[in-house]
């Protein structure tokens, strides 16, 4: 039968929670593409790669290490880039590479890679516990119902920052409220697709809807169906294909995008954005 | 009684030691429509960030009789329309959208209402109107008479619309001030009259504070009741008959700009 796959516990748990990701990953997501911050997942995954080799190196549980040293890591660039003038992409890179310089180093000192480490890696949402699933499920309501207050303010704040700052928003404020939401984020996606993979979450569905070329609110929506149409999808097909999920959901989004890039191309959608007129 | 909706006392900024702006004043009544001419880099823009509490500078700004050091509580009243946005080209938002993140929320409105009554200007725009946001965009829209473009994509327009949006943005909080800053240089004649039209409108029918630098003297001198001309310092600052009338000043003007333009190229 079809829907067998829906009959387990472990696959009900995996939809169950992987849609609530996918849901924030790509509301994040929209922010974060627009803002040109479209790496800072992978930056703040690989931080957390440092968090979760600390937390087995100390025997602290690593997933609480992951959050404290990404939402720190996120902080400190954020200040970085803004006292020192370095441009975003590098600032990223900097964040990026100590988080991951860190965890290899804690992880030669505790005795080499274990399984634990490997599902940080990979992703393994078929195999979370029920506390995990309601965890993912609180704090994916947290992020969501965050981001949906504040999203005319986030929304002014990337179109345009200088005038978000007149209109006496508090642009510096918010900056960090909006870097801490992020790193709670990628954290809590972590355990779908893994620190390697997170990027495409948060990238991939937010690129494709904006080819759709509709308003903001239209945007969000496409995304986010794609999102979770793409995890869903995924899970199933690698069910009965016996691959990784995280993998299949990952390369789902890349045919969603090429298939829009195609058809857009095409004609058979959107208009192109055209040149703007000299000014 | 008219009020002073700007004064701008002693006016210093420098960037890396030298003056970018010299002990500038000038003061603008409220209903005024003020164009300031000057060349490129004679501090207009500059002059305008620190209005806006953007930049940091010596002597003293008020408006509506209030001054703010660090972050002017009436700053959120003041509609910008800077000279260039910077801004995704595939932006996924619509012109509605995006004239409606000008909206500010009710909550910021009573307060700065409350300061305005404060100090003795009677502002009842904002309380009479107290439409739905929805209505309020549509209408800044009409002004700059872009409703038809309502659901366009913002990446979609040429940019004598796009300012256009951007001044319906400005528009759309019932802004007691208007700052447009070099607002259409560079678009076509035929789109810059159409701009020019709703500049007048906006003064005359919503009786709207402006203050608006350009190169364009002859706009200037058909739409402004004064004119303000710096180079780093005031020259000038009084009726615009006064200032047409007065050839010095103009040739002064003209030259300097010429100079610039050479030195551009």
């Amino acid at each position: 039968m079809a829907f067998e796959v829906f009959g387990y516990a472990f696959m009900q748990k995996g939809l169950i929670a992987g849609s609530a990701i996918a849901i924030i990953c790509s509301l994040m997501g929209t922010f974060l593409v627009l803002r040109r911050y479209s790496l800072f997942g992978d930056a703040l995954s690989h931080m957390a790669f440092g968090g979760i080799s600390l937390g087995l190196f100390s025997g602290i549980y690593p997933l609480w290490t992951a959050y404290a040293v990404s939402i720190l890591g996120a902080l400190g660039m954020t200040k970085l880039r803004k006292s020192t003038k370095i441009s975003g992409d590098a600032a990223i890179a900097v964040l990026l590479v100590s988080g991951f310089g860190i965890g290899v180093l804690l992880i030669s000192a505790t005795g080499g890679f274990s399984v634990d480490l490997f599902s940080f890696l990979f992703g393994s949402i078929l195999l979370i516990s029920n506390e995990d699933t309601m965890l993912i499920l609180g704090i994916s309501a947290g992020v969501a119902a965050s981001l949906v207050l504040l999203r005319k303010q986030l929304l002014h704040f990337t179109f345009d920052e200088e005038q978000a700052r007149v209109s006496g928003l508090n642009v510096d404020r918010l900056n960090y409220i909006f870097v801490i939401i992020a790193g709670i984020t990628v954290i809590t996606s972590m355990r779908l697709v893994g620190i390697l993979l997170i990027s495409a979450l948060i990238v991939l569905p937010n690129i494709t809807s904006m080819l759709l070329g509709k308003g903001f609110k239209q945007t969000v929506i496409a995304s986010i169906s794609i999102s979770v149409f793409s995890v869903v999808f995924g899970i199933i097909l690698s069910y009965y294909l016996d691959l990784a999920p995280s993998g299949t959901i990952v390369m789902i989004s890349v045919a969603i995008l090429v298939a829009t890039l195609g058809a857009k191309y095409l004609g058979l959608i959107g208009k192109t954005a055209p040149i703007q007129k000299a000014i | 009684m008219s009020m002073k909706a700007l004064q701008v006392s002693d006016v210093s900024i420098s960037y890396n030691g030298s003056l970018a702006i010299d002990k500038v004043s000038f003061d603008v009544e409220e209903g005024d429509l003020l164009g300031i001419v000057g060349p490129n880099g004679a501090g207009k823009t500059t002059l305008f960030r620190a209005i806006l509490g953007l930049q940091n500078y010596s002597g003293a700004i008020r408006l509506f009789g209030l001054e703010g050091k660090k972050y002017h509580p009436l700053l959120p009243l003041i509609g910008y329309v800077s000279q260039k946005v910077n801004f995704e080209q595939n932006f996924p938002a619509t012109v509605s959208e995006v004239v409606a993140m000008g909206l500010l929320p009710e909550k910021k409105l009573h307060k700065s209402a409350t300061i305005l009554q404060n100090c003795g200007c009677c502002w009842n725009r904002v309380y009479k109107k107290i439409n739905k946001d929805s209505d309020k965009v549509l209408e800044a829209l009409r002004t700059v008479n872009l409703e038809s473009y309502k659901d366009r994509r913002i990446g979609e327009l040429s940019g004598g619309e796009l300012q256009r949006v951007f001044i319906a943005k400005a528009l759309v909080k019932d802004p007691i001030l208007l700052i447009l800053d070099e607002p259409v240089t560079g678009v076509d004649v035929e789109t810059q009259k159409k701009f020019y039209g709703v500049i007048k409108k906006i003064n005359e029918e919503n009786k709207i504070t402006i203050v608006w630098s350009s190169h364009d003297l002859e706009a200037i001198a058909k739409l402004a009741n004064r004119v303000a001309c710096m180079n780093r310092q005031l020259f000038f600052h009084g009726q615009k008959e006064e200032f047409f009338s007065n050839k010095d000043l103009l040739k002064t003007y003209t030259e300097s700009a010429m100079q610039m333009h050479m030195h551009h190229h």
